[in-house]
């Protein structure tokens, strides 16, 4: 299984599957990361951490612990 | 009647500029009940029956965040007569998500599709008729920042407030769905007003524990919904709160796709990318953000203008303190109060003089300072830089609980903890935010530097380590607390996901960044003339009165006040510190008259040790006779109990403020001191025992105790694993 946490910066995925529960998981999809979406790995942090995404036309920053819940291909 | 109208939006949508616009100056500013988060409101301008209320920014109207709750509670439970939504249009998809749920509450909606000129510059069409059919609501465009078309949408939501009407409500999820929702709505017909039965329809469908607790529905009835709700689960092989969410996007990149036309393609390079190739980068982002931060402090409150350096700040509060408070008010006062013929001397003059000008001008001062500083924080805000420093620091600061904006509240914090407290404004999550007000008054503040300069020239020799030690301790107990308060019940509950938008760098708007400053700074005068003024009367009055012969009078000598007698009668709270013998009543008192401003802990040992050693003009005599009556270990205790308790009132007014609720407030406060009490006890205690000054006794056990307890709250599991919590939903997932 391939997580966002996992792809390198420049790379497109497309979003697989949503693990987890909760606000955590219902925040993630309220920003528009739900099945099916493109997502293109913009950067990581410089201090390795959290990783910046393109994700429906705009930047969102997300922590590598909650992209180890977004499955892609 | 009045007109309300709700004003809701994604947060970076342009809200606040439309805001100011639609108002101007008949804002109103203040707290939502309860919550830490900010509520205004004010007369759309020209139209005294139409009050504006603006909604928290929020991405969604789920259950979870407080902004979130607060807007749905007021939508639900206040039922605006229209709402207007203002949509970014250059990032329209993810804007339209709040849209879609906004228009199922039934209320008419008018959509007002903003940064209408960035879109047309990026070579883009918005078909806003077409949007407006599909969506069943009124869709206008608008450029808030060149004040194009605000005014026209908030009349349309004026018009369709009177009228009452809301659109046709579009079906947005499949039949199947659609279906389940139907049945749900047929079962709570008459429990909810009908036009609310489509939004509760839909809560309940996605299990929304508040919408359901809402209802009251019956234990049979809420099996029976339950029933429906996993049977179609089962058939889409997906969780409700997932399909609807996943849904209501297909449904939105459909009704995108017909009504925009986007010029290239998806993943071009923007103006705000390029910027943040250089300002976010592996190896510049550090050094830039560095600058940044010199260039903040080196304004705001760095060496003053008239002595070399560059700070406006720290120059205008100079003013402020010695010549505005220092002089031109005492002497306004004395003049008149001559007229009114007040008596140098008399209780009344010294009331007004000493207590109210001294102790309420010496928090006042430091409003030229705030207001500096608060405008150049809305700048980094306004402009989109802020998001950036909590990306870049995140790493660090998550360690602790707190949040990578954290940083900036922490680093205000040497100069004045109280504009430290209200920087944490910034911070978006409220446990994050709570967090940072409760340690940032651990860093040592410009007012505690003379304490720390008296011990460190009359005990340790002028030491430089003890400056450093200072700041070492202060770092460490906000390390310290960060992880402890982390893994405490209260802060544990939910895991926040830290997801967060990046928004397009843009010029920050003047009148948006000279509003947020000077609300910030109203607030904290306003603080300043009720709490502070009331503390400062108190402690005035205990400390210039006292029983002289039986009599309660005005004392000479602060030995024979009533601060002196309090501070006598509960020395002994202090004695496990080391703060025994004959400082110990000075050390107590001198501990509370730093609750006026931290500089009072030095002023009050000046004037207790004045009237017991050669009242020379050589103050240093002075710090030397309470340093041979301190002691090297009990000075350093009482350094450490003053730099980390409960701090000066401005910054528990500041922490009642920022707190918004009581208990919070209390605990916070509760918190420090009694940290700072632990830290001050293990010090003296065991630091004594050895370097063999102290005794082994019974507070050496205590200390030892609360050494390990320390140990242990530093280094327990979690009250509950963040990440154990998430990897096991994440295998039961799979399993299923």
């Amino acid at each position: 299984m391939i997580t966002l946490k996992d792809v390198k910066a420049g790379q497109i995925v497309a979003v697989a599957k949503l693990h987890g529960e909760g606000s955590v998981k219902r925040r993630i999809m309220d920003m528009g990361i739900t099945t099916g979406t493109e997502i293109f790995v913009r950067k990581v942090a410089p201090l390795g951490d959290p990783m910046e995404v393109n994700v429906r036309g705009y930047e969102l920053s997300i922590r590598k612990d909650d992209a180890e819940m977004i499955e892609v291909v | 009647m009045g007109i309300k109208i709700a004003l809701a939006g994604n947060p970076n949508c342009g809200k606040t500029t439309l805001f100011n616009s639609l108002t101007g100056s008949s804002q109103h500013v203040g707290n939502w009940p309860g919550v830490t988060v900010e509520k205004k409101e004010g007369w759309l301008k020209g139209r005294k029956d139409v009050v504006i209320q603006d909604l928290p920014g929020i991405y969604s109207l789920s259950p979870y965040t407080l902004e979130e709750v607060v807007a749905r509670d007021y939508l639900v439970k206040e039922k605006p007569d229209a709402i207007l939504n203002v949509v970014d249009g250059t990032n329209i998809e993810r804007n339209l998500y709040l849209t879609t749920q906004l228009i199922e509450l039934g209320i008419p909606v008018v959509v007002a599709v903003n940064m209408m000129d960035l879109v047309q510059k990026n070579g883009d069409v918005i078909d806003v008729i077409k949007l407006g059919s599909t969506l069943g609501c009124e869709v206008v465009e608008m450029s808030a920042l060149k004040g194009e078309g605000g005014m026209e949408a908030a009349q349309k939501a004026v018009t369709l407030a009177q009228t009452h009407r809301a659109g046709e409500l579009p079906h947005i999820f499949t039949s199947r769905v659609e279906h389940a929702i139907a049945r749900i709505e047929e079962s709570i017909q008459g429990k909810v007003d009908d036009s609310y039965l489509r939004w509760y329809a839909i809560k309940i469908f996605e299990r929304d524990e508040k919408a359901l607790e809402a209802l009251n529905v019956s234990a049979g009835l809420k099996a029976h919904m339950e029933e429906r709700i996993a049977d179609c689960e089962k058939e889409l092989d997906d969780d409700a709160e997932s399909i609807i969410t996943n849904q209501r996007y297909s449904y939105i990149s459909n009704v995108v796709s017909k009504s925009v036309k986007k010029k290239s393609g998806e993943h071009r390079r923007s103006v705000s990318d390029k910027i943040d190739q250089i300002v976010t980068n592996r190896i510049l982002a550090m050094p830039i953000f560095a600058a940044v931060m010199v260039l903040i402090y080196s304004i705001a409150m760095g060496t003053s203008i008239t002595d070399g350096g560059f700070a406006i700040g720290t120059f205008a509060t100079d003013w402020a303190n010695d010549i505005f408070f220092g002089e031109w008010v005492p002497n306004w006062a004395d003049s008149i109060l001559n007229v009114l013929s007040v008596a140098e001397g008399s209780w009344l003059y010294g009331l007004i003089v000493d207590g109210i000008i001294g102790g309420v001008g010496a928090v006042l001062g430091f409003v030229p300072q705030l207001l500096v500083l608060f405008l150049l924080l809305a700048i980094l805000e306004d402009c989109g830089y802020m998001a950036r420093i909590a990306f870049i620091m995140d790493r660090i600061f998550r360690r602790f609980g707190l949040s990578g904006k954290s940083f900036i509240p922490m680093l205000v914090a040497t100069g004045c903890g109280v504009p430290g407290i209200m920087a944490s404004r910034t911070i978006e999550q409220d446990r994050d935010r709570k967090m940072t007000i409760m340690t940032t008054c651990f860093i040592p503040c410009s007012a505690k530097m003379p304490i720390i300069g008296l011990f460190a020239g009359a005990v340790f020799g002028g030491s430089p380590w003890v400056a450093a030690s200072a700041f070492f301790i202060g770092i460490t107990a906000v390390v310290i607390s960060g992880i402890i308060l982390k893994k405490s019940k209260a802060f544990a509950g939910e895991p926040s996901p830290f997801v967060m938008e990046l928004p397009a760098y843009h010029m920050p708007s003047a009148n948006n960044v000279l509003r947020a400053a000077w609300e910030r700074g109203w607030s904290f005068i306003k603080r300043a003339g009720t709490v502070i003024l009331l503390s400062t009367i108190v402690l005035w009055f205990l400390q210039g009165y006292g029983f002289v012969g039986g009599r309660l009078q005005a004392v000479e000598d602060n030995g024979s006040s009533l601060l002196a007698a309090i501070g006598n009668a509960i020395a002994w709270v202090f004695y496990p510190l080391g703060w025994t013998g004959d400082m110990a009543w000075k050390a107590t008192v001198a501990s509370f008259t730093g609750l006026i401003a931290k500089e009072n802990v030095v002023g009050t040992l000046g004037t207790l040790y004045h009237f017991l050693g050669e009242p020379g003009e050589n103050g240093e005599k002075i710090w030397a006779l309470a340093g041979a009556d301190f002691g090297p270990l009990s000075s350093y205790s009482f350094m450490i109990f003053n730099l980390l308790c409960a701090p000066c009132f401005a910054a528990m007014g500041a922490i009642k403020r920022e707190m918004n609720h009581a208990k919070w407030t209390a605990a916070a406060i509760g918190y420090m001191c009694l940290f700072a009490y632990m830290s001050a006890m293990i010090v003296y205690q065991l630091g004594g025992l050895f370097a063999g000054a102290v005794r082994f006794n019974l507070w050496t056990v205590v200390a030892l105790t609360a050494l390990v307890a320390v140990f242990y709250l530093l280094l327990r599991k979690g009250y509950q694993d963040e990440k154990r919590f998430r990897r096991m939903s994440s295998v039961d997932t799979k399993i299923k």
